[in-house]
């Protein structure tokens, strides 16, 4: 389903005498179908990077990635926010909406975006911010002013609305407690058995054992000249 | 023949230059309805606002053998439409009347006829403000292209926002009307009960001397007030028979005839009123 | 799929200052592009040439007409020009006053294009209008104030209601949030949002305000000295930025 190929990315600073920062080269994997692969390695080894050219945030400067049958590092833009809309859905750390949108909006706006009825868009939002424990008085109100676990879990939940054949998943557990986290976890494991690709990264060794079935260690793609 | 101050004057005032590049905008006004040809207006011995578009409309059509009558609100014998009326008795010698079946060119300031003009006569009206779009859009280059572009919402918002705030359409003289399905005209400041008269057998005339806009009506053509489905246009009138001769169905002047408040309603044309009134003494 | 919009090399100059030069790019319906760069970037120049307002020198604007599929609006005729400018297409001017009649009520205001195209029933026209104002969060009691009587936003949000009566499927917005307080600025931007998601709206967003782009729209066109130097998916453009001068623009912004 994901499929990555000679992957190369370096940031170029114009404004910083031009230099040039190469922070991936030659990176390669791919995930099947129900399959979890966690990207591991040290922070700054360019984790992040890969997720966000995966999902198309960050430009590559060299390889392709196939997310389904469509190169991601080539597609036109409306062929990625059609991607994006359809099959790549990704649960970044941070909640980032327009303000005055209240919760079970932003939840139910990626079902509502694919052009599903209202009730079912809205009754799978509620399912969603109900297993996640957002108390419901909550739902009519804008995230912007939730704490930064209850906008974790909102943001969880939007991310899952959509049963996405592709999934990329940026440190789901942080800032949960036991509970919730647990309830994403199941998740995870809900969505693999759905038939999801899922790239995720996980600082969380116990969540990362539990749904991850292979390790990618991204410092092998660590440009030697920068390492 | 000797030359006199009198004689000193081309038959109608004008010269006939002038009368030529006029009856070349008339022509084109009549070719095109309701569509507001330029026309380089002369300074005419009377101020604006007294006529002057229509007396040069009415010099450029004027033959030595027509009978001319001039009428101000209805009335022949107010100072407007006698001075006017005497003007060109002097200038063009020619005959005048006050009666409406008489005439072959009517002059009129804010009026049409109660009598049906015939297709022999030609009404010819003074204009003070041309545009129908004035006072919606001030700049002249827009409303041009406005017309040129049969770009008419905003009359009909103006239709709007009096029904918004009054209840009905309060627009009681100069009301808009489209003629021939294509230009909104503003048919000069008469009261929308003359509109339905705009339909009419004669050729209709309309001079503004200050804007140098001449712009024309030909008989038979279709004239349509401007309304909407649900509050249709409605000619409405004081609802009062004239004190003088009994008539229904005309066009009333409120007179006021002492000091306590006492008035009465008079038919507004003069003539119509005074043969009324003559053929009720017979 | 067809282009709602297709632009091919169009360019403007006054005298020998470059206004815009050789802009290309395709517009898909329901897509929001945002047009970013500083005042004298050229953004409102093609804003105003695409939207029939200036004549661009060179290029065609090829628009996906609803009865005859897609047409070069600069061969058109003016009056064909003009029903499109009232019907498929809208305009929401910066500053409300250059878009609204100030002397109108604010129902006639929102009617007004409706009339333009041909509604003849006062009824319905002032229903319409009424419905209008509720989506724009103007209470119906105010459908007979005039604009002046209003706020900034609420002025911006008649225009807005004002623009889009006709259901058009295109929409050019000129800083559409400029001149109003923040908190204003996000109640408008939420509206609009909500408008165009569900009355399927493509728009075209001029802006030097990147924080409005992220929010509305898909892709991003930078410009600099009336050329486009970068363009891509907004995220993309604004937390990946390739060319110089986008660099600058994204890092020169304050952090909230």
């Amino acid at each position: 389903m994901i499929e990555v190929q000679g992957l190369g990315k370096q940031f170029t600073l114009h404004n910083q005498g031009g230099a040039v920062i190469p922070v991936l080269e030659g990176a390669a994997f791919s995930v099947a179908p129900g399959e979890c692969v966690a990207l591991t390695g040290k922070s700054g080894a360019g984790k992040s990077t890969v997720m966000r050219i995966l999902y198309g945030n960050y430009l590559a400067q060299a390889g392709s990635v196939m997310i389904g049958d469509i190169d991601l590092t080539r597609a036109e833009p409306r062929e990625v926010l059609a991607l994006r809309r359809e099959t790549l859905g990704y649960v970044s750390q941070f909640l980032r909406v327009v303000p005055r949108v209240p919760t079970l909006e932003v939840v139910a706006e990626p079902l509502l975006a694919l052009g599903a009825e209202e009730q079912v868009a809205f009754g799978r939002a509620q399912t969603l911010l109900s297993r996640l424990r957002i108390p419901e008085t909550l739902w009519s109100l804008s995230p912007t002013t939730f704490s930064g676990g209850e906008q974790q879990r909102v943001n969880i939940a939007r991310g899952f609305a959509h049963a996405y054949p592709a999934l990329l998943l940026d440190e789901p557990t942080a800032s949960l407690d036991a509970q919730n986290r647990e309830t994403v976890l199941t998740l995870i494991e809900e969505a693999k058995a759905g038939g999801a690709a899922i790239v995720g990264i996980f600082h969380d060794l116990e969540a990362r054992n539990r749904v991850a079935d292979r390790e990618v260690d991204v410092s092998a793609f660590t440009p030697r000249a920068a390492a | 023949m000797p030359e006199t101050s009198e004689t000193a004057y081309n038959f109608a005032y004008l010269d006939e230059q002038t009368k030529r590049m006029i009856r070349r905008a008339i022509l084109k006004g009549v070719a095109v309805p309701g569509y507001q040809v330029p026309f380089a207006s002369r300074e005419m011995p009377m101020p604006y606002g007294w006529g002057t578009g229509g007396v040069q409309v009415s010099a450029a059509c004027l033959t030595p053998e027509d009978t001319f009558k001039v009428i101000d609100q209805g009335a022949d014998d107010t100072t407007n439409a006698v001075s006017i009326r005497k003007f060109f008795q002097k200038v063009a010698e020619v005959a005048v009347t006050e009666h409406t079946n008489e005439a072959t060119v009517i002059q009129t300031r804010h009026r049409i006829p109660e009598t049906p003009l015939t297709e022999d006569q030609i009404l010819v009206y003074q204009v003070p403000i041309p545009e129908p779009l004035r006072f919606l859009e001030p700049s002249e280059v827009e409303t041009r292209r406005m017309h040129a572009l049969e770009d008419y919402g905003l009359m009909h918002v103006k239709l709007y926002e009096d029904i918004a705030r009054h209840g009905e359409i309060a627009t009681a003289y100069a009301y808009p009307v489209t003629v021939e399905d294509r230009y909104v005209m503003d048919p000069s400041p008469i009261p929308k009960f003359d509109n339905p008269k705009l339909e009419s057998a004669a050729l209709q005339l309309f001079g503004a001397g200050r804007e140098q806009r001449i712009y024309a009506v030909p008989p038979y053509t279709k004239v349509v007030s401007l309304d909407f489905d649900d509050y249709p246009f409605d000619p409405s009138k004081a609802p009062h028979p004239c004190a003088l001769c009994g008539a229904e169905h005309t066009y009333l002047d409120e007179v006021i005839v002492d000091d306590a408040g006492g008035r009465m309603f008079v038919c507004s044309d003069t003539d119509y009123c005074a043969s009324r009134q003559a053929e009720q003494a017979a | 799929m067809t282009p709602l919009l297709d632009v091919q090399s169009l360019t403007k100059s006054y005298g020998g200052r470059i206004g815009c030069a050789d802009v290309s790019f395709r517009l898909y319906p329901g897509e929001v592009l945002g047009i970013v760069g500083e005042s004298g970037s050229g953004k409102s120049t093609l804003l105003n040439c695409l939207a029939g307002h200036l004549a661009p020198d060179a290029g065609e604007i090829i628009f996906d007409t609803r009865a005859e599929g897609p047409r070069d609006v600069l061969q058109m005729s003016e009056p064909e020009r003009r029903m499109l400018g009232r019907t498929d297409w809208a305009f929401v001017h910066q500053n409300p006053r250059d878009g609204l009649r100030m002397r109108i009520s604010a129902g006639g205001n929102v009617g007004e294009r409706l009339m333009a195209v041909g509604a003849r029933h006062y009824g319905e026209i002032r229903e319409a209008a009424t419905d209008w104002l509720n989506r724009v969060e103007i209470s119906g009691d105010r459908i007979d104030d005039r604009p002046a009587a209003f706020s900034g936003g609420m002025q911006q949000r008649l225009q807005i209601a004002r623009n889009l009566v006709t259901g058009p499927r295109l929409v050019f917005m000129d800083e559409p949030t400029g001149g109003l307080d923040v908190s204003v600025q996000a109640r408008l931007l939420d509206l609009i949002r909500g408008l165009v998601r569900r009355m399927g709206l493509s728009a075209i967003v001029v802006t030097h305000d990147l924080a409005v782009v992220r929010l509305l729209a898909d892709r991003l066109m930078v410009m600099k000295g009336g050329h486009v130097i970068e363009t891509g998916l907004t995220d993309q453009v604004l937390d990946d930025p390739q060319a110089p001068y986008t660099q600058l623009l994204v890092s020169s912004v304050l952090q909230v």
